[in-house]
């Protein structure tokens, strides 16, 4: 049986064996620094996680988003701020004393135990009594799927299943913090989409505070409450995922979170003029002068008919995307656009299309 | 044989020799090793007398009347396995911590570690020897001049060889992710080494014990001029008045480290059989 085919078929408890029930925590990461030489890592971020939340931290690599989450598990010494779970400071705590659960990017199971041993390790540690500590391992991989796997070793599971091991690991000590660091990034995109649901759905159904490191944004607005998005060691901005996409703070998040066209234009006094059109400023206020305007694909208007209002612009490329058709066009003054539309339109390349804006606001930045 | 067949089979590709090339390497090379020891052998069995074959020398080796000539003999044998036995010691407590912190902690060191643990390959005993005296001037006022000092310097001369055979296993197993991941499941530092890395280390760490035995036991130059008693000095001692026991007692070292090399194989060959 595939990875995909056991996560398919996999019997999922509809409420969390008791053994798992968790006490979600309060995370909190005040000030925090790292200092790499002259390089800082983490620039005084500060983020809070309300008991029982999904945080997603996103943002490029080398971001310090990982440095972020090493520091909350103990992994990385921080040289400033403070960390706190449930009000009390663990930032001179060692990691195997600050009760969490961590899945790690790479694999990380202990390759000379079973499953099941392997999942027991943190009971072990724990001094959990055998029999209780056989039935909660037992219970946390019937959790994820995998209750018939338990005397199996690593070698002989796929790289899903793997994670999935270690996800159960991490949770069967009832951690006050989860802190997933990447787990899904050695996956295939079908197993990653079908693991990420069940990870939120685990996480949903224990209440566990959640941190969920990744690059990959679609995957942080798939499944988190919040996300922060982080660049060159500090946080841009956090928000629901809504919040992100809709009306992103910067630039930076406009660009990084989701597809946007940069399109040139002119700021005059909150309202920009670009490609024929007008839009509102988001985000703070900017002084007067030329701007490139972060303008989503799905907010620009595409029309065939030869009737149709809106500026004249030439087909550069359409792809099929499943349920959706995005197309670049090219606007007479040489601008390119990025267009998301319905598969229905079919514009082949070299055709002569109107384009329009839906008008909502849009994030800018200054242009050199 | 039809065409098809023929292409079915796998393609050579020039430089791997042919089946009947690689008999004939093994064949020479199988002559090479197999004529001295067996010289050895036929030697060790014959009546020095009569040119006749008998047994005699090597039952008189353990017949109990013999054990006042062989005392001196047999306590060297001892002396070499309570040096082979501290020189693992020194190995498990030094080496492999440190090659440890090194792999986890200090990365940048890695290659300065490697370069002082191969440099005794690089120096001639005759030049370890002319360091050492010194030393062991110093290392007999503060130890006393026991057996077991030696092993002190065999920590020195094993290294390279210690260290290439922790090294390689290092290489293989994840060491810094699961050492974290057993930190982030509630285990201190000493827990991880003896459950986690140790287990996941035991191929090379069982081979640097092995090595390190084979070499101790067959180590000569700096146990002869540093006037020391181990196996390989009394051999050479017992082989002017009976020579048929220097080379039983050659042929007894040669074939228990030809067993420990066996052994290391079979750990290297299940340790890639495992990753596999």
């Amino acid at each position: 049986m595939t990875d995909t085919q056991a996560l398919r078929t996999a019997e999922w408890p509809t409420e969390p064996a008791a053994s798992l029930a968790i006490t979600p925590a309060t995370v909190e990461l005040d000030g925090v620094e790292k200092i790499y030489g002259a390089h800082r890592a983490l620039d005084g971020i500060s983020l809070k996680l309300e008991p029982g939340e999904f945080v997603a931290l996103l943002g490029p690599s080398g971001c310090g988003k990982t440095t972020a989450l090493r520091a909350l598990a103990g992994l990385e010494a921080v040289d400033g701020g403070a960390i706190r779970i449930d009000g009390d400071d663990v930032s001179g705590l060692p990691t195997n004393k600050r009760d969490i659960g961590m899945v790690f990017q790479a694999y990380s199971l202990f390759p000379h135990m079973t499953v099941l041993e392997n999942v027991e390790f943190g009971l072990r540690m724990r001094k959990v009594e055998k029999t209780e500590r056989r039935a909660r391992a037992q219970e946390a991989l019937d959790l994820v799927g995998l209750g018939e796997r338990g005397e199996r070793y690593a070698h002989q599971l796929s790289g899903g299943q793997q994670q999935r091991v270690a996800l159960a690991r991490a949770l069967v000590t009832r951690p006050r913090v989860l802190l997933l660091d990447e787990p899904l990034s050695a996956l295939d995109a079908k197993v990653r989409v079908q693991l990420r649901e069940q990870i939120r759905r685990i996480q949903t159904e224990l209440g566990i505070t959640t941190l969920f490191v990744t690059h990959d944004q679609e995957e942080a607005l798939a499944v988190a409450d919040r996300v922060a998005v982080m660049r060159d060691g500090r946080i841009e901005q956090i928000g629901t995922p809504e919040e992100l996409y809709v009306t992103p703070a910067t630039p930076f998040v406009a660009d990084f979170v989701g597809l946007s066209n940069r399109v040139p234009g002119t700021l005059t006094s909150g309202t920009i003029t670009a490609a024929g059109a007008t839009f509102a400023l988001l985000g703070a206020a900017q002084p007067d002068g030329p701007v490139l305007a972060y303008v989503r694909p799905e907010d620009v208007v595409l029309a065939t008919s030869k009737t149709a209002e809106g500026r004249a612009a030439t087909v550069v490329a359409s792809s099929f995307l499943g349920s959706l058709r995005r197309t670049t066009v090219r606007l007479e003054d040489g601008t390119l656009l990025s267009v998301q539309h319905e598969v229905s339109v079919q514009p082949a390349t070299g055709d002569t299309v109107k384009v329009g804006f839906r008008g909502n606001p849009v994030s800018a930045t200054p242009a050199e | 044989m039809s065409r098809a067949s023929k292409l079915a089979g796998p393609v050579r590709l020039g430089l791997a020799p042919s089946r009947v090339t690689r008999w004939i390497i093994l064949g020479v090379v199988a002559v090479v090793f197999a004529v001295p020891l067996l010289s050895l052998l036929e030697f060790s069995l014959r009546d020095g007398f009569t040119g006749s074959y008998t047994l005699s020398h090597w039952t008189g080796l353990f017949d109990p009347e013999n054990a006042r000539p062989y005392r001196q003999l047999f306590q060297a044998i001892g002396n070499s396995f309570v040096l082979a036995a501290v020189t693992v010691g020194i190995v498990l407590v030094l080496l492999l911590p440190t090659m440890l912190l090194v792999h986890m902690s200090f990365p940048k060191l890695r290659r300065v570690l490697e370069f002082i643990c191969i440099i005794p390959i690089t120096v001639p005993a005759i030049v370890l020897v002319v360091g050492l005296a010194p030393v062991y001037s110093v290392v007999v006022k503060i130890f006393g001049s026991g057996t077991w000092t030696l092993a002190l310097a065999y920590g020195i001369l094993v290294l390279p060889y210690a260290y290439r055979a922790i090294q390689s296993n290092l290489d293989g197993v994840p060491v810094v992710t699961l050492s974290e991941a057993a930190r982030s499941l509630g285990a201190g530092w000493p827990t991880v080494v003896w459950r986690v890395l140790l287990p996941n280390l035991r191929r090379g760490v069982l081979a640097a014990a092995f090595i390190t035995v084979a070499v101790v036991l067959g180590e000569f130059t700096l146990a002869s001029l540093l006037n020391r008693r181990n196996l390989q000095t009394a051999i050479l001692q017992i082989s002017s008045s009976d020579p048929w026991i220097s080379a039983i007692l050659a042929l007894i070292a040669l074939a228990f480290a030809f067993v420990l090399l066996l052994i290391i194989g079979r750990l290297g060959a299940v340790g890639n059989r495992n990753q596999s």
